[in-house]
């Protein structure tokens, strides 16, 4: 297992170096001008022009140009804001509440996911599964901004069940809304990955020897094949994390949710170029160390992983 | 389109060449094709006798076909101009003469959807068409050749992988877009950007089913009767290896078509005066308190659109495995 983790953590270094660098290289060493936009609707002056060159060492060559950039940001240096902001320090205050809304997605689409899932699977033909079917289907097909949009005025503004947009400290219960919105396209994935993987999981024939053995169905459905089915969601769950930091950028900025999301919206908007590719090589980090901690899971759960 | 990735990694397996499976596996097809003659099938033709069959495939491909038509020729499903404004009829609500009603601006509503297919269905088919070259050449030659470029295209597709879509996407059109680009050079951009991030995708797709291809007699065969890699590789290994790209690309298509859309709601995809269903989606959202219309009938058609590529890729799947089949 440790041996396991430590290979996991060596693979990861060419991965960060290598993502760090395409993100580098496709953002300064393009054709173009870095500095348009920056100065509004007008060209920047050279003055300013020359100071940003310098700022970022753009009159370096390209890979000592990068080497000082991942410098910069490994000691958590990722750049100001066009008002002269550190981003590191909006993030450090953005990153609570999009944790809490990332943990409220995940719960929505872990508990609500696999219960679809595990309850399609064990009906299979019938009406549930059906039902499992089709609305997974529709709920993947509408893009997420509307669902978004279209819950927030039926069931925000005009039922006022819930909050429309959330206070500048939320609560639990003003991420509810936001976070099943957010969660919502990857449940659908979710149910219907379980319900194939269960599916198929059920038909095997260790579970036939299972029942043979006359373990009782809910030990061979809960222990024998829920395990073995939960191989590929984990898998699945670290791989669309990345899909949920970048459905966090919608989902918080229509939900007016503080978080880390909503700075790359505005950012966006407001032509903030730092922000934008700063805070997103940020949550492109936190994406890989998240896909790091589920392969380490993942050993756990099969533990023919760890013997190769 | 990661179920689909993650759950039938194998269905290429199962797959045989056509010609193969008269010699080698003869006597289970004839018995297959027992039921309506003596001539023997083929997986594709076996495959099309099954989705013909269902209900799912035709209601997906009437769509489809209806929004390719849509797309190409908008002209033939109405007569009201796209940017014409009536601004004394803003944000009217669906009657007679403007089925779907005005916008905010007072653009009709039906003509916009119509004329929007042509953005997404292209940003979508030529991001499908770039991963898929891409995908398949690197993946072929990766899983045919193995040893250091299998390495070497892996380290690289690996790298290339951890960058999520909408965050990569983000980045990079942030980074490449000018103020003034044109209609197509977005269309351009946005699946260029769609086609660096996704190729990853379709070449650890075909590279595992090329690897579990490659071991088959045929292949040993055509190898002994001196065929070349490249005869080896496009005429035995790649058509029976190609399924699970073929299915796995018609599910991104719908993905890639709701991708676009998000970027143009996020503001860095299309942008006005470029008529396409996010870009009216994205300005609906200011006004939909008032208006909900205006929201309502660009999302339909886009949902409708993705719907219809999922549902067809789905149709694919369980037509092209067999492991469906005994269901």
């Amino acid at each position: 297992m440790s041996k396991y983790a430590l290979r996991r953590l060596i693979q990861m270094i060419p991965v960060v170096l290598g993502v760090t660098f395409l993100i580098y290289a496709l953002v300064y060493a393009l054709p173009g001008d870095p500095t348009a936009g920056k100065c509004g609707e007008r060209p920047c002056s050279p003055a300013y022009v020359a100071e940003f060159r310098k700022t970022y060492n753009l009159n370096d060559p390209l890979p000592l140009q990068y080497v000082k950039y991942l410098g910069n940001v490994v000691q958590g240096d990722l750049g100001e804001s066009q008002y002269g902001q550190p981003i590191r320090d909006e993030l450090a205050e953005r990153f609570g509440t999009t944790f809490k809304l990332g943990v409220v997605a995940l719960v929505f689409e872990v508990v609500v996911g696999l219960l679809a899932g595990v309850l399609a699977a064990l009906r299979r033909g019938g009406f549930l599964d059906n039902l499992v079917l089709v609305s997974t289907l529709f709920v993947i097909a509408i893009p997420v901004f509307v669902t978004g949009r279209a819950l927030q005025l039926y069931l925000g503004v005009r039922a006022g069940l819930f909050p429309a947009t959330v206070s500048f400290e939320p609560t639990w219960f003003e991420l509810l809304l936001p976070g099943f919105v957010l969660g919502s396209t990857s449940l659908a994935y979710l149910a219907r990955l379980m319900r194939t993987n269960l599916g198929d999981n059920l038909s095997a024939d260790y579970v036939r020897t299972a029942h043979a053995k006359g373990l009782s169905t809910r030990r061979v459905v809960g222990v024998h094949a829920l395990r073995n089915s939960m191989i590929p969601v984990v898998t699945f769950i670290g791989y669309d994390f990345g899909a949920l930091l970048g459905g966090a950028i919608i989902t918080e900025g229509i939900f007016n949710v503080p978080g880390v999301g909503q700075y790359v919206f505005r950012a966006i908007n407001d032509r903030d170029g730092q922000v934008v590719v700063g805070t997103v090589t940020a949550l492109v980090l936190v994406y890989l160390v998240a896909n790091l901690v589920v392969d380490l899971l993942y050993a756990y759960l099969d533990p023919r992983i760890s013997h190769d | 389109m990661t179920e689909s990735t993650n759950s039938r990694p194998d269905s290429g397996a199962d797959l045989r060449h056509p010609g193969e499976l008269e010699a080698v596996a003869g006597g289970s097809a004839v018995a297959v094709a027992g039921a309506d003659g003596d001539r023997v099938r083929s997986v594709t033709g076996d495959a099309w006798r099954e989705l013909r069959r269902k209900p799912l495939f035709w209601v997906s491909a009437v769509i489809i076909v209806v929004f390719v038509v849509m797309a190409v020729a908008p002209g033939l499903f109405t007569s009201v101009d796209p940017r014409e404004a009536v601004l004394s009829e803003a944000s009217k609500t669906p009657d007679g003469q403007n089925i779907f009603g005005r916008d905010r601006q007072g653009y009709d509503i039906y003509s916009r959807c119509i004329y929007g297919a042509r953005a997404s269905i292209l940003v979508g088919l030529l991001a499908v068409i770039g991963t898929v070259i891409i995908g398949t050449l690197l993946g072929l030659v990766a899983g045919y050749r193995g040893g250091l470029i299998d390495s070497v295209l892996g380290r690289v597709a690996e790298v290339f992988f951890a960058l999520p879509l909408l965050l990569g996407a983000v980045i990079i059109l942030y980074t490449i877009q000018g103020e003034d680009d044109g209609y197509f050079t977005i269309v351009l951009q946005v699946s260029l950007v769609l086609v660096v991030l996704g190729w990853p995708n379709i070449f650890r797709l075909l590279r595992s089913s090329v690897l579990q291809v490659k071991p088959n007699d045929y292949v040993q065969a055509a190898r002994a009767l001196g065929a070349s890699p490249t005869r080896i590789s496009f005429s035995h290994i790649l058509p029976n290896a190609i399924g699970p790209v073929i299915v796995v690309s018609t599910i991104n298509l719908g993905v890639y078509i709701s991708s676009e859309a998000a970027l143009s709601f996020l503001g860095i995809g299309l942008r006005p005066p470029t008529v396409s269903w996010g870009v009216m989606i994205s300005q609906a959202t200011d006004s939909m308190r008032s208006a909900p219309h205006t929201l309502l009938f660009p999302a339909l058609f886009l949902s409708l659109a993705v719907l219809g590529f999922i549902m067809l890729g789905d149709a694919v799947r369980d037509a092209l495995d067999p492991k469906s089949k005994s269901r």
